[in-house]
């Protein structure tokens, strides 16, 4: 890739984040205030009812999968509201007049992507750990499955923002996909404690695996073993970039 | 003259709608390019097309040599547009958007002072550090001009840049656009307002329900129109004219006639002598030369800026 190219690509990642920059409220306070607000109500009404580690409080295992869940979340609505708001004002024009290749359009996007899914999270941590003790076994994990997750939901952000043709489209897309999966991964919960049945089912659910990781990060314990949720995120990844980048090289929904 | 454009049997269809049908022209470096026809006749599907918004069904395009698929990079370099529609990001000022466009093409800081000279040139300078949401449609306009041009491209395409606006900015947007030419670059204009083609553009093509239907110099294509208009004004309206020339009167009011003439058939000095041998003096008069509305009319069947077809 050129330099002039590179410039480009970077160009377009910085504008994406000073988008969501210029609306912090929006897009940083609020899902660290409801993030919060689950672990202030979750915490309370649970705390020393419930050990789902030995020797982790409630609140500490809830800590992360509230990170990862805004992770999710937030790295989804980054590049599909930003996308779908280009497209119904018409200025997606001047990013498709430029010299961008596709796949400088789908990294700029992701990357802006993740720089705010783990902004939210570095956030929400550090609120949460000035009221719980909260281990880090391994950071290593706590990186890769952040990092995993935001460009995942970034990317499926691409495909969903390219995809949607009006707003109330992407809300469903939000509520009836992003949402449940991301509650039905084990935010809340070990799957362990799930029916046999729904532990098989939690299995084929790909948040499952990035939550998962990603609590291995702070406890050195998880459910799955942390090298299979490595491989599944990094495969879904793939798949979603993969398909993410296959509509924008083709066009589709925004060169007719 | 070798081509800033190329476009060789471009076909474009949305659905059951054949858009562009064969369509092949050649715009020539350095000129001012007229490309008219009514609403659906294709021109915007085409501007697209060159600009890599919309793909071709078959054919290709070339803009400064380079192939808008396989080269698109290069030929998006070379190509700056002022889309038809006065789209903006809300979330940013002129001068911030103005940047990131010159950061879309790979321009960093050295092109500051070429972004210094946009805002001045285009009357913006006052208005760099306002957001677009609060602009008027003028300014915005200008906006969409500055943007267009911040990475210096040699072909200008200006998609109905005056539909809309003002006597006053459409004034200085011609004159902006005289100066851009005036610069050695190649400017393709669309415009519904033919006056303006007339006073612009040295060649014009003319499309109508997807298929270039005429492609020529404006002076050979003003020469198509066989006809001009004289007017007399007359001091008695009593008597009768003769036979010869009443036939070519198109209308008369109060002392004043109006008639239609044929350049080769219907010298204006026989129609002089004819008219004072009846017995009538004549006070006043002036002579209108056919103009783009009438040829456009003969080519396409309609006036310009009427919906020939929805467009897609």
């Amino acid at each position: 890739m050129s330099g002039s190219a590179w410039y480009g690509m970077y160009t377009l990642f910085k504008k994406e984040v000073r988008r969501f920059l210029k609306v912090t409220v929006q897009t940083v306070l609020t899902p660290v205030v409801t993030a919060l607000l689950y672990l202030l109500v979750f915490g309370q009404a649970l705390e020393g009812n419930v050990e789902v580690y030995p020797g982790v409080s409630y609140s500490a295992f809830l800590i992360p999968g509230l990170m990862m869940m805004s992770i999710i979340q937030n790295a989804f609505a980054n590049s599909s509201s930003s996308l779908i708001q280009s497209k119904m004002t018409g200025n997606l024009v001047f990013v498709l007049l430029s010299p961008i290749s596709a796949l400088e359009f789908f990294t700029a996007f992701t990357l802006a992507a993740v720089v705010r899914g783990v902004l939210v999270a570095l956030a929400v941590y550090l609120v949460a750990i000035l009221f719980v003790d909260l281990p880090l076994a391994a950071p290593w994990a706590v990186v890769v499955f952040a990092v995993l997750g935001s460009a995942t939901l970034g990317a499926l952000g691409v495909m969903a923002g390219v995809w949607a043709e009006k707003f109330d489209q992407l809300a469903g897309f939000q509520n009836f996909f992003i949402l449940p999966l991301s509650f039905l991964s084990g935010v809340f919960y070990s799957i362990h404690s799930l029916p046999d049945m729904w532990q098989a089912v939690s299995q084929f659910n790909p948040f499952f695996y990035l939550i998962d990781g990603f609590r291995y990060g702070f406890f050195g314990i998880a459910d799955a073993d942390v090298g299979l949720s490595v491989l599944v995120s990094a495969a879904f990844l793939l798949l979603i970039g993969g398909a993410a980048l296959l509509m924008l090289e083709k066009g589709y929904k925004i060169r007719g | 003259m070798s081509s800033a454009v190329s476009i060789c049997a471009v076909h474009k269809h949305f659905g059951a709608l054949h858009a562009l049908d064969d369509v092949s022209l050649e715009i020539p470096r350095g000129s001012f390019f007229g490309l008219l026809g009514p609403n659906g006749a294709g021109k915007s599907t085409l501007i697209n097309i060159m600009s890599g918004l919309v793909k071709a069904d078959a054919g290709s395009v070339t803009v400064m040599g380079h192939d808008v698929v396989g080269a698109y990079r290069q030929s998006r370099h070379a190509l700056g547009v002022v889309p038809q529609e006065l789209v903006y990001d809300p979330f940013f000022t002129v001068r911030e958007m103005l940047l990131l466009q010159s950061g879309y093409f790979g321009h960093g800081r050295e092109n500051h002072p070429w972004i210094d000279e946009l805002l001045e040139t285009l009357s913006l300078s006052d208005k760099a550090d306002t957001n677009l949401h609060d602009l008027s449609g003028g300014m915005k306009r200008r906006v969409l001009i500055a943007q267009a041009l911040v990475h210096r491209p040699e072909v200008v395409v200006l998609d109905e840049p005056t539909a809309g606006v003002d006597v006053e900015l459409r004034q200085a947007l011609w004159h902006f656009t005289k100066r851009l030419h005036g610069d050695g670059r190649t400017i393709l204009l669309t415009t519904h307002y033919l006056e303006e083609a007339e006073a612009l553009c040295e060649q014009i093509a003319v499309l109508n329900r997807g298929r270039v239907v005429a492609l020529d110099s404006k002076q050979a294509l003003l020469a198509r129109c066989p006809y001009r208009t004289l007017r007399l004004a007359v001091d008695r309206a009593d008597l009768a004219l003769p036979d010869a020339v009443r036939a070519l009167v198109v209308d008369t009011h109060d002392n004043c006639i109006t008639l239609r003439l044929h350049k080769a058939d219907n010298p204006i000095g026989d129609v002089l002598k004819a008219v004072q041998a009846a017995g009538l003096e004549v006070i006043d008069l002036s002579i209108e030369e056919a103009g783009l509305e009438e040829v456009f009319i003969g080519l396409t069947g309609e006036p310009a800026g009427e919906t020939a077809e929805a467009a897609p």
